[in-house]
This record gives C-alpha cells, sequence and structure tokens, in this order.
C-alpha cells in the first residue's frame, strides 16, 4: 500500500482499492474455496456411502449397524422426545460446567498471571493436579455431587478449569511491559491498565482456552453420565450398549459429535472477530 | 516546569553482570526548551528518557519535574518511545483517542483532534487500519498524533523520526517546530541524526560512549522561527555540524572498539 495512491471514496473508510487484479484474485480464491467444500461434502457423502454397503456384506450389522439404521433410531428419538430430554441435559451440564470452570479459571489465572509471588508459591501444587487424570476424578465427585447432574457439571468444570487457567496465565504473563509502561504514562489507572491493556492482550490465549476446552467440557459431562446417571445422551450410549444396540450407540455418538462441532464453530467465529487486529 | 537532572545514575543487573548505563549525568532543561541528545547507540539516551518517564528508577541520583521528583509514571510528559508502543489490538483511531479515553474527555471533541491529528501526520485514509497493516513510518507517525492528541507540557522523543524516509522525515520535523513554537512546550528528542539535532534543537547534548556521560554541550543560536527546509544551508549550520562532529566521532569509534 502507498500513500500516494489515491483514495477512491470517502476519506474515512478503510482506503478501497478493488481493481481489477483484486476482483480475479477474490473472484478465484472463492472458485477454490467452492471446490474444497465440494470435495468435502462428497467425501462424507463416500463414507457414509461405503459404510452403508459394508454393512451386512462385509461386516456384521450387528457390529457396526448401518447409517439407515442410526437414522431410523435418530428419527425416533426426535418424535419420541427422548433426544430433547437427554441432548438437554447433557448440553447443560456442558455449558454449566465450561462457565463455573471458565470463570474461576479465568480468575485465579489472572491473579497468578499478575502476582509473581501467588505463582510460585502454588506452582507445584496446581502442576501436581493438573497432571491428575480428571477422569480419576469422577468417581469422587459422584460420592460428593450423587449422581445427578451437579456431579457432571463438576467433571467439566474442573477439566475447563485447568485449560481456561493455564491459558490466562499464558496470556497475562504475555502482555509486553511496554504497554504497560505506555499507558500508565498517559494517566491509566490500575483498572484502566486491566481494560486496555492486559485483557485485550491475553485475549488470544483466554480464547485458545476456551475454545478448546468446550470439546472437554462435553467429555467432562459425558464420561459422568457413562459412570453412572440416569439421563444424558451419554447415559442413552451407555444404556444401548448394554443391551447391544448398535445403532443407539451410533445415532448417540452422531448426536455429541454435530453438538461438538457447532459449538467449536460457533467459537472460531467469536475468535476470528476478537483477534482480527492480528490480520 | 523545570526539568532537573541530578547527579542520576543507572546500572542494570543482567545475567549476573552489572553493566554501568550512565555515569552521573546532570543537566537542567527549561520549560518550553527543545533540547536533544546526540550519542552513540548504547550510551544510555533511552535509558534517561526512561528515567524521566518514570519508568524505572536511577540508580542514584535523582530527576525534579516541577520541583517534584519523580517517583513512578511521570503523567506530566508525553513519551514516543524507540520501540512500538501502538496497542496492536487498536485501530489507529483508537490508538490516538486512547489518551484522551483515559482521561475521560467527551468522545466527540476527541474525535474532532485525533481526526485532526491524523490529516497532519497524513494518516487520514489509514485510520481505521491496525497498526499491522501499516509499515513502520506509518506506525511512528501514529504514535506522533498520539502523543500530540493529549498535549502533555513536555514531549519525550526518542529518535521518532529515524524510520522514515528523507523526505517525510522534513515535513514531519516542520510540524514538530511549528507545534513546538505555538505551544511553548518542552521537547527532549533523542536523534542519532546531527542534522537533525541541528535544525531543530535549541541546544544539542552529546553524549560519550557507554556508560554514558555529557560530554559536550552546543547552544544552537539559530533562530526560533527556523525552516528546517532552509536552516541546513546557513553558514552557521556547518560550524556547529564540525563542531559536534568532532566530539561524538571519536565516542563512535570508541564504541566500535570495544
Ligand atoms: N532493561 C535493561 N536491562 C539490562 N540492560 C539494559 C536495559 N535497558 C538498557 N540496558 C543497557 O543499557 C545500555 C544503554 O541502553 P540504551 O539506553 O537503550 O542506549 P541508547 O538508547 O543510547 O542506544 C545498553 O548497554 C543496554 O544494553
Ligand atoms: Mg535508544
Amino acid at each position: 500500500m502507498s500513500l500516494k495512491s489515491d483514495p477512491l471514496d470517502g476519506a474515512d473508510e478503510r482506503p478501497n482499492f478493488k481493481t481489477a487484479a483484486v476482483l480475479a484474485y477474490e473472484a478465484q480464491a472463492s472458485r477454490r474455496r467452492l471446490v474444497l467444500r465440494v470435495l468435502q461434502v462428497l467425501f462424507g457423502v463416500a463414507m457414509i456411502g461405503f459404510w452403508q454397503v459394508a454393512s451386512g456384506t462385509l461386516v456384521d450389522p450387528f457390529f457396526i449397524s448401518s447409517p439407515a439404521d442410526v437414522i431410523e433410531t435418530l428419527r425416533r428419538w426426535v418424535i419420541d422426545g427422548t433426544l430433547a430430554t437427554h441432548l438437554w441435559i447433557t448440553l447443560y451440564a456442558t455449558f454449566s460446567g465450561f462457565g463455573i470452570g471458565a470463570l474461576v479459571g479465568f480468575t485465579l489465572g489472572f491473579l497468578f498471571g499478575r502476582w509473581d509471588a501467588i505463582a510460585t508459591i502454588f506452582d507445584p501444587y496446581v502442576t501436581a493436579l493438573y497432571c491428575l487424570p480428571k477422569i480419576a476424578l469422577a468417581p469422587l465427585f459422584i460420592m460428593w455431587f450423587g449422581i445427578g447432574i451437579e456431579s457432571k457439571i463438576a467433571m467439566s468444570a474442573v477439566i475447563v478449569f485447568f485449560l481456561v487457567f493455564l491459558n490466562t496465565f499464558g496470556g497475562v504473563r504475555d502482555v509486553s511491559q511496554i504497554y504497560i509502561n505506555a499507558v500508565r504514562i498517559m494517566g491509566a489507572n490500575e483498572w484502566q491498565l486491566l481494560r486496555v491493556v492486559i485483557l485485550p492482550s491475553a485475549a488470544a490465549w483466554v480464547l485458545t482456552g476456551l475454545k478448546v476446552s468446550v470439546p472437554y467440557a462435553l467429555i467432562g459431562a459425558v464420561v459422568g453420565e457413562f459412570m453412572s446417571s440416569n439421563r444424558g445422551i451419554g447415559f442413552l450410549i451407555a444404556q444401548a450398549s448394554g443391551i447391544y444396540d448398535t445403532a443407539a450407540v451410533f445415532a448417540g455418538l452422531v448426536v455429541l459429535a454435530i453438538a461438538g462441532a457447532s459449538i467449536s464453530a460457533v467459537l472460531k467465529r467469536v475468535e476470528t472477530h476478537v483477534l482480527r487486529w492480528r490480520g | 516546569m523545570t526539568l532537573v537532572v541530578d547527579e542520576v545514575t543507572k546500572h542494570f543487573i543482567a545475567r549476573g553482570q552489572e553493566v554501568a548505563a550512565l555515569s552521573p549525568v546532570s543537566m537542567t532543561i527549561e520549560t518550553g526548551e527543545f533540547v536533544a541528545f546526540v550519542g552513540p547507540s548504547g550510551c544510555g539516551k533511552s535509558t534517561l528518557l526512561n528515567m524521566i518517564a518514570g519508568i524505572f528508577q536511577p540508580t542514584s541520583g535523582q530527576i525534579l519535574h516541577d520541583g517534584t521528583a519523580v517517583l513512578g509514571a511521570n503523567r506530566q510528559v508525553g513519551y514516543m518511545t524507540q520501540m512500538d508502543s501502538l496497542l496492536p489490538w487498536r485501530t489507529v483511531e483508537q490508538n490516538v483517542l486512547l489518551p484522551l479515553q483515559i482521561q475521560g474527555q467527551s468522545r466527540g471533541e476527541s474525535a474532532e483532534r485525533a481526526d485532526a491529528l491524523l490529516r497532519m501526520v497524513n494518516l487520514a485514509k489509514f485510520k481505521n487500519h491496525f497498526p499491522l497493516e501499516l509499515s513502520g513510518g506509518m506506525r511512528k507517525r501514529a504514535a506522533l498524533a498520539q502523543l500530540l492528541v493529549y498535549d502533555p507540557g513536555t514531549l519525550l522523543m526518542d529518535e521518532p523520526f529515524g524510520a522514515l524516509d528523507a523526505q517525510l522525515k522534513l515535513v514531519m520535523q516542520g510540524e514538530l517546530l511549528k507545534i513546538w513554537e505555538d505551544t511553548g512546550k518542552t521537547v527532549v528528542f533523542v536523534t542519532h541524526d546531527l542534522t537533525e539535532a541541528i535544525s531543530l534543537a535549541q541546544r544539542v547534548i552529546v553524549f560519550t560512549g557507554q556508560p554514558g556521560a555529557i560530554k559536550h554541550e552546543s547552544r544552537i543560536e539559530l533562530g526560533r522561527g527556523r525552516d528546517v527546509f532552509k536552516v541546513r544551508f546557513a553558514p552557521e549550520f556547518h560550524d556547529y555540524y564540525e563542531t559536534l562532529w568532532a566530539e561524538l566521532a571519536p565516542e563512535i569509534h570508541k564504541g566500535e572498539e570495544l
């Protein structure tokens, strides 16, 4: 971009340099995107087609069911309300756990990041807890909170906590002293410093932590449901496998996969928007 | 608003070694004065500005701004650091507005002021860009607009025009001189360019190589209403240049031998 280029329109807008070359470049990029999208869909269709054909010819449907049966099960679940009830329970546990874990993780990560002494004192304990396989905590949570939704919330909160905590901590540590000094000289108080420099600077890390932890929140809730529960998608899967209903097992997995992918897609959008300055 | 630097030294401890960045330095800068610092790189010029800005404290000695010791971030100064300090997650305009926002000024007036300054530094078209989308020279100009927007009484400028091309540098120097003449601000200006120092300043201070100490001082009597384009062709200019270069050159070579 040269300073001498003429602004094509209002001097107040981002300069608009949409020349023929730009348009051609964009057209090519969008053609490329379209082709990739088509290939993406084709792959999915081919896999499902292969599954359908293989079922009953190459592999016993007892083990792999078939897309038609899975869809039939899903249809039944939608109609009789099974899906809504159980999915709601699982998502409720996921988001409550995510919310609690993220809030606590962010707050503590921030405190640890700002105060060196706290970080030094607690570092070995945090590391030790972090290294524990969180799943091993599930029996404990069931003892503490019962087999209801609370133990699932606790499970996913713990997993989310560590991811968000560590990322927030890293992000706050990473804030450049140059920016802090510059804003202090402009007269910023501690609160303004936090709002104007530390939070936006740490946002990339925090968002990464949040993004990565969403699938884990779902995992936490479902693992809790596997262990003991009477509701939720995890419970549906466990129950179906107990009676060798492969179609229902796959149906449960499909629901989880779609839920996880949808949540991740939303977060990706948010991230792209918040971090647009990184160009 | 005199600025008094009284027997200030600075030592850094880095990697288990003590580095003397600044030997005792004393100077008094009067309100409204334009002073330039020149010296070989690593002689502690940025360190001295950082201490005037209150970013860190001298190892010994003290700095008085307007009679009070500078003990924390010095809010009477505007500081354009040698390193980029624009916030990368804010657009150019949002960066320029930042000091006003921090001081709680009303949006409407702030936006007008910011606009005027962005036009002055020739960045009006780029106000909605993020710093990473600009060249180094453009970022420097945005930082200049940010420095001037909130009207601090004292300007500390650390090699502000070093990254600009020759023509733009002249334009920016001209603008700075005009602002200085119109507002009577105190300016402390670090540069490695002797021509720039002589064209702008009323007083040029030459530092020795590391650890920096004041080696020489020249008063530049080229008048207040000078024209940065023409002043370099004045006969006195060459005398100043020769005197200052004679002082500076051996220091630069000393640095190279180390
Ligand atoms: N934060 C710091 N920690 C350790 N050493 C530093 C620090 N800042 C500057 N120095 C050292 O102090 C000396 C002077 O640096 P500086 O003030 O940046 O010089 P100048 O701006 O004149 O080029 C250099 O040797 C530099 O390495
Ligand atoms: Mg420097």
